[in-house]
């Protein structure tokens, strides 16, 4: 194989000695198990193992999300194998449902499963930058799992996703141990994987284009996973920091986070001079930019499903590009928009405030390009078109609410109620699983050379795409009237307090909804595992699409391009070019076949 | 598809990269760049801690700025020495290489000894974790500024040594990378050596064999799956890194040392 | 499917709509009780009418062209890269709606957390801890007893830890429901003693968390005679959903009352909750006795503490 892969920048640096350097690249096909499957340096292959890493983690989601609507409904059933659930045990439910979707679910598939696939083939690479840091970083991401799992069988962590001090530092205020310091190690682990994978992808996007791909002429997802990757870069830095530092302020005896003079159920803490507020800053730093890693890469999915599938080439693609660059700068600059009750000064509301309503900016401009994409289209309605104008359906209304939780005066009511769990989970819970569920079967046919059942598949967008609608939105209601987030149960001290009770037969319309959809994601698995053996084979370019995965097998082999490194002349959304007798020109295609 | 249009490599000039720069660089910037948010957030929490504690001691004397001092100077030394190195690499010269690349090592191991032998002195003096105590059966600190500053502002300690320890383990991160591009193999088992004699080192230090044992792991993974010779590149990458944690040193040793010295007659 | 998705978004968008405009009382925002209130919900009000138009419009326009724009095997897609003044008046048009409702909003944020209480004002200090809440007024001297840590002790009665040897504590009241007087501003202080907790009373549009080791002063005036609940907003630990406690908004001369003799008042008008909105005909359960009421929830703290 030697020396031929690409390297573009080789010839220019003009230094000694470059063909051992990019040997690194030039790695044979592996023939041994171990080095093929499981400790593979294969771009494919660690993208696949992150994809399916997210795909348990997605079900450990959805089955302790199902958990949850029953304790809030039927409290009183007993689930086999488990009981009856108990209230803290309900908070430890939602604590690794929310864990185990953010992390290893809205992080790990999007951008390290479908990004470590499709970004070198889509730039015209043979592999990642560094293949070797790339593997580490999934058995990285492995460790933590296994570690968050350790969590969940030991003690399970009450704290919330989120983790606030002073609950989650002090053992006998709820957070006991292993429990708590498992999921902080999990975490830990965590970000160190995520950096490992952000600078791969950064470098791998800025190094290893093939001739002709230019910046501008990326797909729209190469895009979104490169500033993912620079999001992830800055923002995971900063929550293992701050991890790290709540790790030692449990087990240490350092108080970063908590202050002096608390008395814990009777019991004095030894702790003195810290603040709750400042892990906040430090975990909302990281927080904030991470809801945008969740997404983005599922926008630049949507952008190529829709510009593919309408035949038309994309609306403003650089437009869409300033778009996401706008949404990524903006997203460091508001973290403290989850913080206006927290007790910081209320002046500083005023400016992040004012930067989170600018975000709706660069969002709405998405939105508009998509309709815009699809306006005069010729629409093809595959599953994966589905899905991904179920996102741009699912983003417009998870995205509206936004402008009202950005607003601190509309934030003193609406914060830490099912408004906020209604408004995250609609855009960036479950937007961003239907730009994972539009990239499984956009790229099905690519990763395992077998078609997806249509027909399984429209029934699953039909049953997901309505049940979502059905469980969230009622959820703004329910916000509005003041039901406050995290509460295990409606009414307490004997039907004293029963403000809530009204809400009782919505919460229990959720919760069948709940049942619903989540039953429905059955036919999902279905297809995807009956479609790997018995689905009908894929052509090298099913969806008669334009970027560099079409033009080479289905399966891609070893090192994708068969050391032909491609040459780029167009951009990646020319469809229905008029004067072209197909209705798309592939990236690949001659210069002549059309100048613009 | 058919269609693909094909070249071979070297038919044709490519355009150039980006940065007009290799991957390796690229990504050991990147990483300099996260592990400074990384630094910077524990900078921040450090601020946050002391600006929201009235009263925050100060309890180092001269005798503790001249260690620094003369680690600050060990460091500074062994970034000179580290240039010299990349010098000599990038004239091929693969015997000097070595050398001054060994010379870097030793001047940040003995930043690193030196830091060592202060924290434990500060900690017998009683500037300690409330770890420290239970994990070391300590006996009661000797020198009463100390003692206090333990007692009445744990942040101080809390903060000190978080922000040294992590410096410091970078430093011994960037030893053993260091040693690897030096020696290569021949690095694996000095830094088994070293780790085995860790073990009887005093104080936390002891704990110093778990750190340079999973190094040790690392770079057998990474030498073992990529048997190749470092190439002036390398030697340069590692240089980043190295000046790297001397430049954070830069803003650990004002804002942890000489902030919280008391300049008493 | 292009017809089918027109359907499935139209009718998901209109029925939605139709619950946002004609939403039945109990999912909506309750009645407003304090003097700032209106002004929080009309400022709702205009950017539930901005984002109700473009929700609509958005899900209409996906709808509709998803059915119109279907392949119909003829004539080719329209072949556009964009339009840049399109494009430019949309993004000025959203960035004047964005952040015009922003400005809007400002005042009254200003308003309600950057003044100070006015002089004079009725003080009562709301202290959360693990599941309890509890209100200390200073008494006549409007001075509050000091507190140390080392005292704190639900068990003996003294939750708060207030230092009997303080004169300024002889005269503090406890309680663990609030009354307020009405039409009266109040200068709240919020504590917590061991995790964020965070003060929630939706018909006041007031919630703030309590922060351990910060004293957080807010003001608000409610200006309804009513029962309402108090619920803790901030997850707390284990006991987070039963951390509800009664705040009772009485007239001047009830408030009077109250304060000259807390306990007693207390027996004679018990916190009804919700009840006494009518929300909850069908429920059976009735009120236990304000004494009763403390005990029991002492009982429940203790519980937790075991």
């Amino acid at each position: 194989m030697g020396n031929v892969q690409n390297t573009p920048h080789r010839a220019d640096v003009g230094v000694v000695d470059s063909s051992v350097q990019h040997a690194a690249h030039a790695h044979a096909a592996p023939t041994g198990f171990i080095r093929k499957y499981i400790f593979s340096l294969d771009h494919k292959v660690i993208g696949l193992q992150y994809y399916f890493l997210a795909l348990a983690s997605v079900f450990t989601g959805l089955i302790l999300s199902v958990l949850m609507r029953i304790h809030l409904v039927w409290p009183e059933w007993a689930i086999p194998g488990i009981g009856i659930i108990k209230d803290e045990q309900y908070l430890g439910l939602l604590t690794l449902h929310g864990t185990f979707m953010v992390f290893f679910v809205l992080t790990t598939a999007p951008q390290s499963g479908f990004g470590n696939y499709f970004l070198p083939i889509q730039i015209g690479a043979a592999d990642m930058a560094f293949p070797v840091l790339n593997m580490l970083s999934f058995w990285t991401t492995f460790a933590a799992f296994i570690v968050m799992l350790g969590a969940f069988f030991t003690v399970m962590p009450i704290a919330g996703w989120t983790s606030y001090p002073t609950l989650s530092a002090l053992p006998n205020a709820g957070s006991l141990p292993w429990g708590q310091d498992l999921w902080l190690l999990s975490i830990a682990l965590f970000c160190a994987a995520s950096l490992m994978g952000a600078l791969n992808f950064i470098t791998t996007t800025l190094d290893l284009r093939c001739k002709g791909m230019s910046l501008w002429r990326m797909p729209l997802t190469c895009w979104t996973w490169f500033v993912t990757a620079i999001l992830g870069l800055l923002a995971f830095g900063v929550l293992l920091s701050g991890g790290l530092l709540l790790l030692l302020d449990r087990n240490a005896g350092t108080s970063f986070f908590v202050p002096g003079g608390l008395v814990v159920n009777g019991v004095q803490q030894r702790h003195e001079g810290g603040s709750p507020l400042l892990w906040q800053h430090l975990f909302w730093f990281f927080g904030h930019p991470e809801v945008y890693i969740a997404i983005l890469p599922g926008m630049g999915v949507a952008s190529q499903l829709l510009s593919t599938f309408s035949r038309k080439p994309i609306f403003g693609y650089r437009a869409m590009v300033f778009a996401v660059m706008a949404i990524g700068l903006l997203g460091f600059m508001v973290w403290g928009h989850h913080m206006f009750m927290s007790g910081m000064s209320p002046y500083t509301a005023f400016a992040f405030s004012l930067m989170t309503m600018a975000i709706g900016v660069p969002s709405a401009i998405k939105t508009f390009n998509w309709l815009g994409t699809m306006w005069r289209g010729k629409i093809r309605f595959y599953t994966p078109m589905l899905f991904a104008i179920g996102f741009v359906s699912l983003f417009v209304s998870g995205g509206l609410s936004g402008p009202f939780l950005a607003q601190p005066t509309l934030d003193i009511p609406l914060h830490d109620t099912f408004f906020v769990v209604a408004h995250f989970h609609l855009i960036m819970g479950v937007a961003a699983i239907f730009g994972i569920f539009a990239a499984t079967y956009y790229w099905f046919p690519k990763m395992f050379g077998r078609m997806m059942s249509e027909s399984l598949g429209r029934l699953h967008f039909w049953f997901t795409f309505v049940g979502t609608y059905a469980i969230f939105m009622p959820m703004h209601y329910e916000g509005m009237a003041g039901r406050p987030r995290r509460y295990g149960s409606m009414v307490v001290a004997g039907g004293l307090f029963n403000r809530l009770a009204a809400l009782m037969p919505l919460e229990k319309f959720i919760s069948i909804a709940a049942f619903v959809t989540a039953a429905a994601q059955l036919i999902f698995v279905i297809n995807l595992f009956w479609s790997m053996k018995k689905g009908e084979k894929a052509p090298v370019n099913p969806w008669e699409a334009t970027t560099l995965e079409w033009t080479i097998p289905s399966p891609p082999p070893h090192d994708n391009f068969a050391g032909n490194t491609p040459v780029v002349n167009h951009g990646p959304y020319e469809y229905s070019v008029p004067g072209v007798e197909r209705d798309y020109v592939m990236q690949t295609d001659p210069a002549s076949v059309h100048a613009h | 598809m058919a269609d693909a249009v094909v070249v071979h490599p070297g038919a044709e000039a490519y355009e150039p990269s980006w940065f007009r720069t290799y991957s390796k660089k690229i990504g050991m910037w990147l990483f300099l760049l996260s592990d400074s948010l990384t630094f910077g957030a524990l900078l921040f929490a450090y601020s946050y801690n002391r600006l929201s504690t009235p009263g925050w001691p100060t309890p180092f004397h001269v005798e503790s700025i001249r260690n620094a001092s003369i680690m600050t100077g060990f460091l500074l030394t062994s970034s000179l020495t580290m240039v010299l190195a990349v010098l000599a690499s990038s004239r091929g010269d693969r015997a000097w290489t070595r050398n001054w690349l060994l010379a870097t090592m030793a001047f940040g191991a003995g930043f690193v000894l030196l830091h060592a032998a202060e924290w434990n002195k500060l900690i017998g003096e009683g500037l300690r974790w409330p770890l420290f105590q239970t994990l070391f059966d300590l006996q009661p600190g000797t020198n009463p500024e100390y003692v206090a500053a333990t007692r009445n502002f744990p942040q101080f300690g809390g903060t000190f040594f978080a922000l040294t320890g992590m410096h410091m383990l970078h430093v011994t991160i960037g030893i053993i990378y260091l040693g690897a591009v030096a020696l290569r193999k021949m690095w694996l088992p000095i830094l088994g050596v070293l780790a085995i004699l860790c073990w009887w080192a005093p104080g936390p230090f002891h704990y110093g064999f778990y750190v340079l044992l999973f190094g040790l792991a690392i770079c057998a993974i990474v030498l073992l799956l990529k048997p190749m010779d470092y190439t002036d590149h390398d030697i340069e990458v590692s240089g980043l890194y190295w000046h790297f944690v001397d430049l954070v040193w830069m803003f650990i040793f004002p804002l942890v040392y000489l902030m919280s010295t008391r300049i008493s007659s | 499917m292009g017809l089918a998705l027109l359907l499935v978004v139209w009718l998901i968008t209109f029925v939605s709509t139709y619950f946002f405009i004609a939403h039945p009382s109990w999912m909506w925002l309750p009645p407003v009780a304090t003097t700032y209130g209106p002004q929080i919900d009309s400022q709702f009000t205009y950017t539930y009418i901005a984002m109700g138009i473009v929700f609509v419009a958005a899900q209409v326009a996906l709808g509709l062209f998803a059915w119109k724009y279907r392949d119909r095997g003829h004539a080719a897609a329209y072949y556009s890269h964009g339009n840049i003044r399109l494009e430019a008046v949309w993004t000025i048009l959203t960035a004047i709606l964005f952040v015009g409702l922003n400005l809007m909003g400002q005042h009254i944020w200003a308003q309600a957390r950057f003044q100070g209480p006015s002089p004079g004002s009725e003080q009562v200090e709301i202290t959360g801890m693990q599941f309890q809440w509890y209100f200390r007024y200073p008494g006549s001297d409007g001075k509050y007893g000091r507190t140390l840590a080392k005292l704190e002790d639900p068990s003996t009665g003294n939750a708060l830890g207030i230092d009997p040897d303080d004169p300024a504590a002889k005269d503090d009241i406890v309680s663990s429901t609030l009354v307020l007087p009405v039409n009266r501003e109040l200068d709240v202080t919020l504590k917590a003693l061991d995790v964020i907790h965070d003060f929630f009373v939706p018909e006041f549009r007031f919630k703030q968390d309590a922060v351990p080791g910060l004293l957080i002063h807010m003001h608000f005036t409610p200006n309804r005679i009513g029962d309402y609940e108090i619920d803790c907003a901030e997850l707390c630990g284990s006991g987070h959903y039963k951390m509800r406690a009664g705040v009772k908004v009485v007239s001047e001369a009830d408030y009077q009352a109250f304060l000259k003799a807390p306990q007693q008042w207390l027996t004679e008008h018990p916190w009804n909750g919700p009840m006494s909105r009518g929300l909850m005909q069908e429920s059976e359960a009735k009120p236990p006795a304000p004494a009763l009421q403390l005990a029991m929830r002492h009982h429940q703290s203790q519980a937790e503490n075991h």
